[in-house]
C-alpha cells in the first residue's frame, strides 16, 4: 500500500525559491566572487530555477556549473550494479572563489560530502556553503549542516521525500511517499 | 536503468553486445573529463588490487592500464614474464594463482597464445581484462578506436572503416571488425592477400586489394603495423615495396579529393605504412586515440571491478 501527502504545492515552493534567494543576496552580493555548483542529478532543477530568479534579480550572468560526485561516493562498490555517473557541466574553476553547493534533498549527508571532495579537483575555494531545498533532519549520518534550507522535514527512514521541482518553471510540488 | 555489463569479464568483443559498449562509452566521456582537470585522480577503486601480467612485450596497452589503474585509485601490481619464474618452467595457471593468492581482485593479461584469456577466466575467481591474447582479441583497443570515432564524428554508426595492412597478425584488426559492425558501421579490409585472414566472408567485410580504392571509398583509415615478429614465412616481397604499394603518404591523401582521417593502434613503423608528415598531420586521430585509451580503460577496470565484488 502506498500513500503520498503533498507537502508543498507549487505557489509555496516559489515563494520559498524567492526567499532562498535573498537569503543569497544578503551573503553574497552581486555574486562576482560566488559560484554556484549544483550536485547532479536531482540537485540541477532546483538550482536552475534560483539561478534563474538571481539573473533576472541582480541584471547578470553569475557563474554556475553541475557536478557529478559518483566517483567520490562511500558506497561506490557496495550496489550489485556500477553507478553509471551523469555529464557534468562544469567549465569555471571554483579557485579562490565563495561556492554555494545545492541539492534537492538533504538526507544522509553523505552525498553532499562526496560532491565536496569532487569539487576540489576544480581548485581551492575560500568557502562553501550548502542549500537544500528539503531538509530531512533526523537522518543525517554525518555532522553535515546547510546554511541554507527551503523546509524542514521531519520523516522517518520507510517514508521518501520527492521533489518534483522542473528547470523551466512546469508543474513543481513536495511530496512525502510512505511504502 | 541497467547499468550493468552482460560480462564478468572483457575477453573480447564478441562477447560484448551493444548496450555494454555504449555502457563503456558513457562512462568513459565521464573519465574523459577527470583526466583533464588539475587533479586527475578519483578515488573509485581504493580498495581494490589489480595485477597487470604482461607475458608479452607492450609500452602503450601496459603503461595506459596502469596510468588508468592509479587514476582510480587502485592498489597495482606489475609482473612482466621475462624477470619471473615463467621462465622457470612454472605454468600460466600456477602463476596466476599465486597472484591471486595475494587477494587480486582484476587481472589485466597480454598473452602471446590466443585464447589465454579465456582458459584463465574459466579456472579462477577473479575478474579478466585481456590486453591482447596471441593473434585473437584486444578489446580494450578496439573499444578506444570506435570511441575515438565516436567523439571526432559524433557516431560510429554507418561510417566506412578501412583497416590497412597486417589483418592476419593483428589482434587490433579482429576486434576492431567485431566493434565496429556491432556499431553499425561499414568495415573494409586492404592489403596484400597474403596477409588477409581466411573466411573473409564470414567476417562480413569488403576487401580492397588497390589502396587507392579503398581510401577513396573510406571515411575512416585505421593503420596497422606489419608484425614482423609474427611473421614465419616471407609473406611478401619487401618492406621497401610494401611501402611503395600499401604505404600512405601526403600525395596519395591529396590525390583523393576529400579528407579522411587516420588512425593508428601504434606503434608506427614510420616510411613503412605512414609517412612521418602523415603520422603528425592534422588527418591524423592518433594521439586522440592514446588519450581516449585512458579514459576507455578507467571505464572498463570501473564497471568490471564492481562485478568482482
Amino acid at each position: 500500500m502506498s500513500d503520498r501527502r503533498e507537502i508543498l504545492n507549487k505557489k509555496q515552493i516559489d515563494i520559498i525559491l524567492k526567499r532562498l534567494c535573498h537569503q543569497l543576496i544578503e551573503n553574497h552580493n552581486d555574486f562576482s566572487d560566488t559560484v554556484i555548483v549544483s550536485l547532479l542529478p536531482r540537485g540541477k532543477h532546483v538550482a536552475r530555477r534560483i539561478v534563474t530568479k538571481l539573473e533576472n534579480f541582480l541584471g547578470h550572468t553569475i557563474n554556475y556549473g553541475e557536478i557529478d560526485s559518483s566517483f567520490y561516493r562511500d558506497d561506490l562498490r557496495r550496489h550489485s550494479e556500477p553507478i553509471i555517473p551523469h555529464k557534468m557541466k562544469m567549465n569555471i574553476s571554483v579557485d579562490d572563489k565563495h561556492v554555494v553547493i545545492i541539492d534537492d534533498v538533504l538526507y544522509t549527508g553523505r552525498s553532499v560530502r562526496s560532491a565536496i571532495d569532487a569539487l576540489m579537483p576544480f581548485g581551492r575555494p575560500k568557502s562553501i556553503e550548502l542549500l537544500v531545498f528539503i531538509d530531512r533532519r533526523l537522518s543525517r549520518h554525518l555532522p553535515i549542516q546547510p546554511d541554507y534550507v527551503g523546509k524542514v522535514v521531519d520523516s522517518i527512514d520507510s517514508e521518501k521525500v520527492v521533489v518534483n521541482i522542473d528547470a523551466n518553471d512546469g508543474d513543481d510540488n513536495i511530496l512525502i511517499l510512505k511504502s | 536503468m541497467m547499468n550493468n555489463l552482460s560480462v564478468n569479464h572483457l575477453l573480447g568483443i564478441k562477447y560484448l553486445n551493444k548496450k555494454d559498449i555504449n555502457i563503456i562509452f558513457n562512462t568513459a566521456d565521464n573519465f574523459k573529463k577527470i583526466i583533464n582537470q588539475p587533479i586527475k585522480k578519483v578515488p573509485s577503486l581504493r580498495d581494490v588490487t589489480i595485477a597487470n601480467l604482461f607475458f608479452e612485450n607492450s609500452t602503450r596497452t601496459k603503461l595506459s592500464f596502469e596510468i588508468a589503474e592509479k587514476r582510480l585509485s587502485a592498489d597495482v601490481i606489475n609482473f612482466a614474464s621475462a624477470a619471473s619464474s615463467v621462465k622457470k618452467g612454472e605454468s600460466l595457471l600456477d602463476t596466476v594463482n599465486n597472484i591471486l593468492a595475494m587477494k587480486v581482485d582484476v587481472v589485466v593479461m597480454r598473452h602471446p597464445n590466443p585464447g589465454a584469456s579465456v582458459f584463465l577466466s574459466r579456472n579462477i575467481n577473479s575478474s579478466i581484462i585481456n590486453a591482447g591474447d596471441g593473434t585473437h582479441e584486444h578489446p580494450t583497443q578496439a573499444l578506444l578506436d570506435a570511441y575515438s570515432i565516436r567523439e571526432k564524428f559524433g557516431e560510429v554508426a554507418s561510417k566506412k572503416v578501412v583497416i590497412i595492412g597486417d589483418v592476419l597478425h593483428s589482434r587490433v584488426a579482429l576486434s576492431n571488425i567485431f566493434c565496429l559492425k556491432m556499431l553499425g558501421a561499414k568495415v573494409a579490409l586492404c592489403g596484400p592477400l597474403t596477409l588477409m585472414p581466411k573466411y573473409l566472408d564470414d567476417l562480413g567485410v569488403h576487401y580492397f586489394s588497390n589502396l587507392k580504392e579503398a581510401l577513396k571509398w573510406c571515411d575512416i583509415a585505421n593503420v596497422l603495423r606489419i608484425q614482423l615478429e609474427r611473421q614465419d614465412v616471407q609473406l611478401f616481397p619487401s618492406l621497401r615495396e610494401y611501402a611503395n604499394v600499401y604505404g600512405i603518404n601526403t600525395d596519395v591523401l591529396e590525390s583523393l579529393k576529400k579528407e579522411i582521417t587516420i588512425m593508428h593502434p601504434g606503434p608506427i613503423n614510420r616510411g613503412v605504412e605512414l609517412t612521418s608528415d602523415v603520422a603528425d598531420s592534422h588527418h591524423s586521430l592518433i594521439l586522440d586515440q592514446v588519450e581516449n585509451g585512458v579514459a576507455i580503460r578507467m571505464a572498463v577496470l570501473y564497471l568490471l571491478s564492481n562485478k568482482s565484488n
